[in-house]
C-alpha cells in the first residue's frame, strides 16, 4: 500500500457512531420496519415533486366529468336508485389506484437498472419484507391519489360519507388493492425482466381488469362468462368495499377485505420469489 | 475464527440463457481468493473478466453452493442475513435516488439497517460528514455531480458500520479530480474504522496507488495475485527485458494480452451498456 492522499476533513470529523453496527431487529418487527422505511421514501418523493399527483388526477377527473355526467343523464345503467355519478365514483377511485400500482413493476426494473434494488437486496432485508414495503408504499401513493379523486367527486356533487371510520376503511381497501396490483406488477417484472415487455403486458391487462370488474356497471348486467371473470378479479371486491363504505350501497365487507388480504398475501409471496431474478 | 474477511474456494458461476442448463456463459471459472481483514483488495480486469460476477457472489446477490464463499466465516449460501449485516455495497451504477435529498438517501439505509430512531439523525450526519457532504446534505441528489453521488453512495454504505466495504468500479466515468476525491474519502474512512475494502476497477493507476493487494482477473480466472510491487518484481524476474513494468505490463504478462487500448475490452452488451450508462450519468 502506498501513501494514498488522505482527506483532512474526513480524518477530523467525528466517526464514533460509524464504528458500531446497529443492533439488528429480529422476528416480526422486521417487516413493519421495512414497510415504514419504504412508505417514508414514497412520501418524501411526493413531497419533493407533486407533478405526478396532479397529472394522475386528470384521467379520473375526465372519467367522472365526461363518462359519469353523460351516463347519469342516459340512465342506461341500473344502479339501484342512486345517481350513476355516485355509483361510478368508487369505481374510478379503484381504477386510479390500480393504474398507479399496475406499473409499479416498471419502477422496480428502473431501480434494478440504476442499482438501487441491487443495493437494497444486499441489506439484511428479507425479500418478502422488501416486496411488502414496496407494496404498501404503492398503497400510500394510491391513498393520496384516492383523496384527490374523493375531493373531485365531492366537488361534482357525489353524495359520500364523511364518517372518519368509513374513510379509514376506504383507505384500507385502497391500500390492500394497490398492494395486490403492485405485487402483480412486480411479479410480472420478475418474469419478463425488461421495461418494454412489462409496459406491453401492463397495458394489455389493465383494461380487461377494469372492464371485467364492477367498476362501471353491476356484475348482474354481464354475460355469464364475464361474471365469472369478475368474481376472480380482486378489483371487483375492492370496488364493492369502496361503494359500500363511501356510498352506503349493500356490500360484503368481510368477504371483500378477506379476498383483498388473501390476494395481497399471495401477491407478496409470488413477487418475493421472483424478485431475485431481477438481481441476477 | 478466520483472519480472512472473504474466502472463495473454487468459485464458479455460469449464466444460463433460456431453458437449456447445459449451455451458458461461464463468467467465473474456479476462483480461489482470500481477502485479509483490514486490507484494501483490488480485483482488476477488463469488462467481462468476471469481477462483477465475483462481487455479486460475495454480496449474496447470486446463488452459490454452500461452502464456496465465506464472509468473515459466514457462508453466503447458508447465512445470507448475517453476511449482509457485515457488508456495505456500492454498485457500479450510480444508485443514489435523485428524487430524494442526500440526507434522505442515507436515512433510507439507516432505516433498513435498523439504526434506532434516537441515533439515526446523528449517525446519518456522521456518514455525510465522513464523505464531505454536510453542506450539500439537504439538496436533491439529482443535482449532485458524479463525484458527489459516488461519495453519497459511500455514505449510504458507511451508515451501518460495515466490516467489509465492497466497491464495484467506484470511479468509472469520473474525471481525475472526482476520482481522487472518492479515493481520499475511502482511504480516510478505512484508516479511521479499520474496515476491509474489496474494490473492482480497471484503472491500473488507482489499484497501484490504493490497494494493498490485487488479483488480476481475466476470462473468469485469477491470473496473478499479490501486492502491486510483488507482481511487478515477478515480471522483472521472469522477463528482465521488461524494465520497470506498469500494472498494465503485469496484466499483459500474466494474461497474454493488454488491459488498455481496446485489446481486452470484452464483456457482453450488458457490461458495456452499464458502464456507458454510469459514465453518461456522471457526465
Amino acid at each position: 500500500m502506498s501513501g494514498a492522499p488522505v482527506a483532512p476533513q474526513a480524518e477530523s470529523v467525528e466517526l464514533g457512531l460509524l464504528l458500531v453496527p446497529p443492533r439488528a431487529r429480529t422476528g416480526w418487527r422486521v417487516v413493519p420496519a421495512r414497510v415504514v422505511a419504504m412508505c417514508t421514501v414514497e412520501l418524501q418523493k411526493l413531497r419533493h415533486d407533486r407533478t405526478e399527483l396532479y397529472t394522475r388526477a386528470v384521467q379520473p377527473a375526465l372519467w367522472l366529468l365526461i363518462f359519469g355526467e353523460t351516463f347519469t343523464r342516459l340512465r342506461a345503467v341500473p344502479t339501484g336508485g342512486i345517481p350513476y355519478l355516485d355509483y361510478l365514483a368508487p369505481g374510478i377511485i379503484a381504477q386510479s389506484a390500480m393504474f398507479i400500482a399496475i406499473f409499479y413493476g416498471i419502477m422496480i426494473i428502473w431501480e434494478r437498472d440504476s442499482g438501487v434494488l441491487t443495493k437494497l437486496l444486499v441489506t439484511p432485508t428479507p425479500r418478502a419484507a422488501l416486496v411488502t414495503g414496496k407494496a404498501f408504499a404503492a398503497g400510500v401513493k394510491a391513498v393520496i391519489q384516492a383523496a384527490v379523486v374523493v375531493v373531485l367527486a365531492a366537488v361534482l356533487g357525489v353524495g359520500m360519507t364523511w364518517n372518519p371510520l368509513r374513510l379509514l376503511g376506504v383507505a384500507a381497501a385502497v391500500v390492500l388493492g394497490s398492494a395486490f396490483f403492485s405485487c402483480l406488477s412486480m411479479a410480472i417484472a420478475g418474469v419478463v425482466l425488461t421495461r418494454d415487455r412489462l409496459m406491453g403486458i401492463g397495458q394489455a391487462i389493465t383494461m380487461p381488469l377494469f372492464f371485467g370488474s364492477n367498476a362501471l356497471y353491476p356484475v348482474e348486467l354481464m354475460p355469464g362468462w364475464l361474471q365469472a371473470v369478475s368474481r376472480a378479479n380482486p378489483l371487483s371486491y375492492q370496488v364493492d368495499a369502496l361503494r359500500g363504505l363511501l356510498i352506503g350501497t349493500p356490500a360484503h365487507l368481510p368477504l371483500d377485505f378477506a379476498v383483498l388480504a388473501l390476494a395481497t398475501a399471495a401477491g407478496i409471496t409470488v413477487a418475493s420469489g421472483l424478485l431475485g431474478r431481477l438481481a441476477r | 475464527m478466520t483472519d480472512n474477511a472473504v474466502e472463495c474456494s473454487g468459485l464458479e458461476y455460469t449464466f444460463h440463457r433460456g431453458r437449456r442448463k447445459d449451455a451458458g456463459t461461464r463468467a467465473v471459472d474456479g476462483v480461489d481468493l482470500a481477502v485479509r481483514t483490514g486490507e484494501v483488495f483490488g480485483l482488476l480486469g477488463p469488462n467481462g473478466a468476471g469481477k462483477t460476477t465475483t462481487i455479486r457472489a460475495i454480496t449474496t446477490l447470486l446463488p452459490t453452493p454452500a461452502g464456496m464463499v465465506r464472509v468473515f466465516g459466514h457462508d453466503t449460501a447458508r447465512e445470507r442475513t448475517e453476511v449482509r449485516r457485515l457488508l456495505g455495497y456500492v454498485p457500479q451504477q450510480l444508485s443514489a435516488d435523485g428524487g430524494l435529498t442526500g440526507r434522505e438517501n442515507v436515512e433510507l439505509f439507516a432505516r433498513v439497517f435498523d439504526v434506532p430512531r434516537a441515533e439515526r439523525a446523528a449517525r446519518v450526519a456522521q456518514a455525510l460528514a465522513a464523505v464531505d457532504l454536510t453542506e450539500a446534505a439537504d439538496r436533491m441528489a439529482g443535482t449532485y455531480s458524479g463525484g458527489m453521488v459516488r461519495r453519497l453512495e459511500l455514505a449510504q454504505a458507511l451508515v451501518s458500520a460495515p466490516r467489509l466495504l465492497v466497491l464495484d468500479e467506484p470511479t468509472v466515468g469520473l474525471d481525475p479530480i472526482a476520482r481522487a476525491g472518492v479515493w481520499e474519502r475511502v482511504d480516510a474512512v478505512r484508516r479511521a474504522t479499520g474496515m476491509t475494502v474489496l474494490v473492482t476497477t480497471h484503472y491500473m493507476d488507482e489499484a497501484d496507488r490504493h490497494c494493498d493487494r490485487i488479483a488480476l482477473m481475466d476470462r473468469g480466472r485469477i491470473r496473478a495475485l499479490g501486492t502491486p510491487e510483488e507482481l511487478k518484481s515477478r515480471v522483472r524476474e521472469q522477463d528482465p527485458a521488461a524494465g520497470d513494468p506498469s500494472l498494465d505490463d503485469v496484466f499483459r504478462h500474466f494474461s497474454g494480452r493488454g488491459l488498455t487500448r481496446g485489446e481486452a475490452t470484452e464483456g457482453d452488451i450488458g457490461d458495456v451498456r452499464r458502464t456507458r450508462r454510469t459514465a453518461g450519468r456522471v457526465g
